[in-house]
Parts: C-alpha cells; structure tokens; sequence
C-alpha cells in the first residue's frame, strides 16, 4: 500500500451541474495534487459521490477537507481509511495476444478475476475489477507481453459492511 | 436611503402572480429588502432593465459608467451598513468587468450578489455574440453561483443568493440568468425556505463552554497576551463585545486594516494597525506576545511578515466563523467555532471568573511595557516646510471631521497606508478599504456606494492620482445622483507604493512609475464632471480646502499636491520577520528595542 500521504476522500454532493469542476478547481486553487478522481451517481438522483485520492500531508487533508465543505454543493466528506474500506477500480487494458500467447495470458487472466471483454487477432481485450494494487501488479505481469492500451477509472471506495458501527463514518466536519 | 420597513417586505415576499423572469427579479429583489442596486444594462439583462420601467416596485437603480464601479459602489453600501450590495450587468464584456469587485468582496469577505444576464439557453455553449461562462471564470473567486436553468428557479436562485451572501462567513454570489428565462412568464411566489443541504450554518450557533474555559485557562497562565483583531468582529457586529472584552482582560489591542474600527483608535488598550505598514509597537508587542487572542484574524502575510518569525513563542487563541481559517497558517492551540458576538461575551465571563485580578496584576509590567513602546514610538514625519506632506493631509482631515459622522474610504497604495497610519476611527462600518485584493480604482465608486448608504455621514475617498484614473469616470455618476463625497487625491505624481519598492529593493531603477503629477490636471477634470474641484499645495491650502469641501456638501475632488519623495514608515520589508522594521526617516534617532 502507497506511502501514509496519500488519502481517499469520500465527498457527497448535490447533484448539480458545475459540481465536479468546482471540487477540480478547488484541488487546483489551493495546490493540493489528485492522484485519482472518480465521480458516478449514488442510490439518491439528486445525489453524486465523488471519490478522490490525494496525496499531501495530514495537516493538508484537513484543509483540503475545511475547503470541500465551504464549497455549497459539498453535503458532506468523509475520509476512508483504508483499513476499514473496500477499494475497486476498474481496469480496462488490451494487450498484445497473437494465438500462440493468448492461452497464457488468459491463464494469467483467470488469476487475477479478469474476464476477456473482446478478443481481436492479435490483440485480447480484459477487463478487472479489483483493488487498484492489484490492478498495478496485474498491469506488471501483462508487460512482458505488450500493452497497447490502458486505462484505470480512478478508485471508489466503501467502508466495510462489517465495519463496527460508531466509527463506520468517519465524517470530516473537523469543527463543529 | 432608508431601509425597506418591514411591512413592505412581508409585502413583497407575500406577492403572488403571473409575471416574466425579468419582473421575477425584481420581487425578489423586493422580497429581500433590496432599497438600491448599481448596475449597466445590455442586450442579455434588457428585460430586466425593461421591467424596472415597466412595473412598480420599490428598487433604486443606480447607472454607472463601468461595471467595475457598480460592483465597488455595492461593496461600499454593504461595508457600510452590513447589508448585501447588488450590481448588475450584462453578459459577456459586463460580466467579465464584474470579476474585480467579485474577487475583492471574495478577499474581504463582503456581502455581494451580482446579477448577470446570459445569452438565450438555447445559445450557450456555442460561442453566442458576447457569450462568456461567467460562473466558469468566478468559480474561485465567489462564495458559491448559480447558473439559472429555468424560469421557476429564479426567486430560489435569489433567495438562495442573498442568504448564501450574508450568512456565515460574508462572501460574494453570483447568479447568472439567460435572456429567455427573463422572458418567460410563470406564476411567482416568494419561497418560505432555501433548499440548500450542503449549506448549513445553524451549526456555527451557541458556544462551545469547553474551548471557551481552555482559552479563559490560557489566558489566566499568559503573561504578555494580546487581542489580535480582524475584520471578522466587524462582520459579525460584535464590537461592542470586543471592547467589553478588552477591558475586562486589560490587554493590548491590535487591529487590521481591514478591522480599523472594530476597536476604537483612540481607546487607550489600542496599539492599532500591525504588519507591513503598522506601528512599531503592534508588530512588536505581536512579537514578544506569549499568546495572541486571535478575533476574526487569518494570519495574512502582510501581517505575519516571514511566518516561521512571527510571534515564535506565543500560544495562539483563534475564534472565528470560518473552521478552514482555522490552523491554516498558524497552527492553533484553542479555536472556537461561533457568532463572535455570542462567543466573546461568553470568553469574557469565562475569564471574570477566574482570578482576574490577580492576572491583571501578573499581566501589569507587560501592559506598561506595551505603553511605553507606543509612547516613544508614534506614526511621525517630518514636516514639510514648503512642501505639502501627505500625513499632514490626513492629520488635517482627521481633525476637521473628528466628532463628525465620517466614513473614510482608499485607494490602495502609500496614501492608503498613510490614511491607515494618521485617521482615528473609532466606529465600525467608517473605514472602509480594498484589503485581500489590493484594487486600484476601489476608492471613487466605494466612496459613491458608501454615501448612498449614508447620505448624512462625510465620505471621503483618500485616494491616489494612479488609482483615481483607475475609476474616476465615476463622478458622473456621483454627478448625476448628487452625492457629496469627497475625493482627495494624494497626488505624488508616482505610482508611488511600486516606487518605494523601487527604491528600496530594486537599486531606485523607477521602471514606468512615472505618472507625472499634471497629467490630466485634476482640476479641470473635475471641472469636466460638474464637480467642486480644488487644489493644495501647501499646509495653508490644504487647511483651507479641507474646510471648503467639508461645507460644500457636492461631489469634490481636491488635488493635494504633496512631496512626491515621501516614502511610508515604518515598513516590514516582504518575507521580513515582522518585527525587523525599516524607518529611513528616523534611522539615526532610532533607539532600537532589544525585540
Ligand atoms: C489594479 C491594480 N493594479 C496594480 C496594482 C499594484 N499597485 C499597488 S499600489 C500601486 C500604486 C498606486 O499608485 P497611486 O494610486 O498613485 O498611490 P500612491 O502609492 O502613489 O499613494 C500599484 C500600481 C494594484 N494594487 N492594483
Ligand atoms: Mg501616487
């Protein structure tokens, strides 16, 4: 697992138009560096998450974290601990496979959870929800064989559903 | 200009009925009390301007020459009473001239809301004539905005507005409304609430009584504390608080520039302005402090100088409105989120409690250390002889006015320091300068604003010959509306604050600072505008014309021509500790204090 500065934030938000650019801007503003972002809806329409992963010191997270919640469309922020979350990411990579290799890169495939999305004649298309060390590992072994296309969704993360209650939603509102 | 009487606004927010979007506007500009707006009209906001012919209502539209004085003109009236400023202008080109106030109001925490039309929808997006994405460029710069997507969510949009504007900590708002929504007709009604989940400020209500006890146990254990004031006691009305505290706790005072008046100049506990241009003994009582009780401050840079030197061995106290203020410079040992005027009270009792006197006693040497500094260190200058000193204008204005209703109002550069420095406020809401940003050109149009709040009071602009050219257009509007500020211009020729720099840190290279003082000549300018025009350029003068323009009650400029080498002291070079001060003037006479 990456180094103790980095840190998933969590931050629900109105689903209103202009809400990801003013969360963006903010990071941009203030000089605080996105490692990832992903942003999607939540069981409630007028509700997004939008989940992002920074990288900056703990007294830093706390700005970060005063400024989200002076944005109006911010409801609320929680930061996941590692630990006590579930962390996916969606890998999606095509990956050099003429006949002769493509069983040993499914084999490889199988282990780690990927499904084949599309095959092509020389090239195989998988796609692997996992979490994103892994995602990385599984990046490592495909190399060897030629990587033509890459992408990673930036990552969600959810607290356990076994997490004790209490300390389940270690919301931010560092004051008050 | 009074205030909307209550009647009349349970009128106007009880009003129901078929109208267009433009007319929408208008009530709800009625709904919130709104008694008066600056603003240009164009083609995305001509309905609205249509509407304020069209219909009765009870809003004083004020027309300006550039947008850049209708959003300075809102922040004078909202830094004067309190209340929200509204500006209002057209897209594209006038909203884009509103980004400057908008930024400002953003850096000083005023309550703003501006106004501007916006292509038809079904343009936006498609480089339409004088489309600009308005919300997109003020993102960083706005409390929060709102791009208004259909005719029903106009008097939410403004409600929401005004309350996100003037609740919590001040900010502006902006709210953007395309053309054909201004033209469509619906059914309004006032809505009783806002719709806001991520905007909660119920929170920052009632007193945490355990920050408030470690702070009373702090301040029980210091030996040299002091009071570090910012503009936040003036926006939360609480000076009258504040000086009950002070006195209870018999400390030093010492306030920002932009909370000059939150406590009285002239109250003996008060060191007044610290920082870059404050006084000898604010910067070094903040220095040798052992713990700064920090009110509505946020440790800018032009009052901490080097901020790892600032006040290194004091513990520090921070109560404010904003929890991101909180530990975002300084780190602080006790804060407390709150109403300053509920939450200072509150630290005051706290402290009553505790062994007061003993800790006054305990509290003394320090208290007449702090004197003595502020005894043997004053603001001075050298007078002129011939020549006409800019202090001295400000010692000249302050003595006129002194007793009067005076609102003062700047420009940003020396003279601004000077007025800082040499007039005595002892009110809130009566000084009234562009601190955060910095703006040239804030002077005229806040000096307009703030009179048509106060059409009583004695406005004056103290204001440089560079930041005058910035917005002078204005006095056709201080013309044409008869509003009798008066702007005295300081006019060293210079752009003088980039001169000093120059001189001081830059080998007195005077790259383009040159503005040379006759041009325009001022006078036949004002003369140009219909306005009372004087000029000074001696003591003499200067005395004589400060009275003449006190009597005239009309639109004045005055030309003070003054010494254009003055330079302003004392002075925290940037990134300097802040107690290592540079004073030319006295350098030799200078006895300096082992701080
Ligand atoms: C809009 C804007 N542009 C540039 C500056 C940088 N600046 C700060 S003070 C100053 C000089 C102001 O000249 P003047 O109004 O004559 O005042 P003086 O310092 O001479 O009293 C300048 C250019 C600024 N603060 N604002
Ligand atoms: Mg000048």
């Amino acid at each position: 697992m990456g180094a103790s500065n980095h840190h998933t934030l969590s931050a629900l938000v109105e689903n209103r138009p202009g809400v990801l650019s003013r969360v963006a801007g903010l990071f941009t503003r203030r000089g605080f560096n996105i490692d990832s972002l992903a942003v999607g809806p939540t069981e409630r329409a007028d509700r997004s998450v939008i989940t992002i992963r920074v990288d900056c010191t703990r007294h830093s997270v706390e700005q970060v974290v005063k400024q989200l919640y002076k944005l109006v469309d911010v409801i609320d922020v929680y930061e996941v601990p590692a630990e006590a979350a579930i962390e996916r990411e969606l890998l999606l990579i095509k990956v050099q496979a003429d006949a002769e290799r493509r069983s040993e890169v499914m084999k490889l495939a199988e282990l780690f959870d990927a499904r084949v999305a599309d095959v092509g004649q020389t090239t195989l298309l998988l796609e692997c929800v996992e979490h994103p060390d892994r995602l990385a590992s599984f990046e490592e072994l495909l190399a060897p064989y030629g990587i033509v296309e890459a992408i990673r969704t930036g990552r969600v993360a959810m607290l356990r559903a076994s997490a004790p209650e209490g300390e389940s939603k270690s919301r931010l509102r560092v004051m008050g | 200009m009074s205030t909307q009487t209550e009647s009349a606004i349970a009128k106007a927010r009880a009003r129901t009925g078929r109208m267009n979007g433009a007319e929408a506007i208008i009530r709800s500009l009625e709904a919130e009390g709104v008694e008066i707006c600056w603003g240009i009209p164009g083609g995305a906001i001509l309905p609205l301007y249509d509407a304020f012919m069209a219909c009765e209502h009870t809003v004083q539209h004020v027309l300006v020459r550039h947008e850049q004085g209708a959003g300075h003109m809102a922040q004078g009236y909202a830094r004067a009473t309190g209340r929200v400023g509204v500006c209002i202008a057209t897209s594209g080109p006038g909203a884009t001239n509103l980004v400057t106030p908008i930024a400002d109001a953003f850096l000083d925490s005023t309550p703003m809301v501006a106004i501007t039309g916006q292509v038809p929808t079904h343009l936006i997006g498609t480089d339409a004539f004088q489309e600009a994405d308005i919300t997109g460029i003020v993102m960083p710069i706005v409390k929060h905005s709102f791009l208004v997507q259909t005719v029903e969510d106009i008097p939410r949009a403004m409600k929401a507005a005004f309350h996100i504007a003037s609740s919590g900590r001040p900010g502006p708002v902006l709210v953007d409304i395309p053309k054909d929504l201004q033209l469509t007709e619906f059914d309004f009604a006032w809505p009783d609430e806002v719709d806001l989940p991520g905007y909660d400020t119920d929170w920052i209500s009632g007193v945490d009584q355990d920050a408030v006890d470690a702070a009373a146990d702090l301040i029980a254990r210091s030996r040299k504390p002091v009071l570090y004031v910012g503009g936040g006691v003036i926006n939360a009305e609480a000076t009258d608080e504040l000086i009950l505290l002070a006195e209870a706790l018999q400390v030093p005072v010492t306030t920002t520039l932009l909370a000059k008046g939150a406590f009285p100049d002239s109250h003996p506990l008060s060191v007044q302005m610290p920082g870059m241009h404050g006084s000898k003994y604010a910067n070094w009582t903040m220095h040798r402090s052992d713990l700064l009780i920090t009110i509505g401050a946020r440790f800018d840079d032009r009052v901490t100088g080097k901020l790892d030197a600032f006040a290194p061995g004091a513990k520090i106290i921070h109560f404010d409105i904003d929890p991101a203020e909180i530990s975002k410079n300084r780190s602080a040992d006790v804060s407390l989120i709150g109403h300053l005027n509920e939450t200072l009270p509150a630290l005051r009792d706290a402290v009553l409690a505790h062994k007061n006197d003993e800790r006054i006693r305990h509290q003394i040497d320090w208290l007449n250390e702090v004197q003595g500094w502020r005894r043997e260190n004053p603001f001075r200058y050298r007078r002129g002889g011939d020549t006409l000193k800019p202090e001295y204008v400000m010692e000249a204005f302050d003595k006129a006015l002194r007793g009067k209703d005076a609102i003062w109002v700047t420009g940003v550069g020396q003279h601004q320091m000077w007025a800082a420095q040499y007039l005595t406020i002892d009110g809130p809401r009566r000084w009234i300068t562009s601190g955060g940003l910095g703006t040239m050109g804030f002077g005229v149009p806040a000096a307009i604003g703030a009179q048509q709040a106060c059409p009583d009071a004695y406005v004056v602009n103290i204001d440089g010959d560079g930041c005058f050219q910035m917005t002078m257009q204005e006095l056709a509007t201080a013309r044409c509306y008869d509003v009798p500020a008066i702007h005295a211009v300081i006019n060293n020729g210079w752009l003088g604050m980039v001169r000093q720099w120059q001189e001081l840190f830059h080998g007195e290279r005077y790259s383009e600072t040159d503005l040379f003082g006759t041009i325009p000549d001022f006078v036949q300018l004002a003369e140009a505008y219909g306005c009372l025009a004087l000029r000074a350029e001696t003591e003499a003068e200067a005395d004589a014309v400060i009275a003449e323009a006190i009597a005239a009650r009309r639109p004045t400029v005055i030309d003070f021509r003054v010494d254009r080498e003055e330079k302003v002291y004392p002075m925290v070079p940037a990134g300097s500790a802040s107690h290592e001060m540079l004073d030319e003037t006295w350098e030799n006479e200078w006895v300096e204090e082992g701080v």
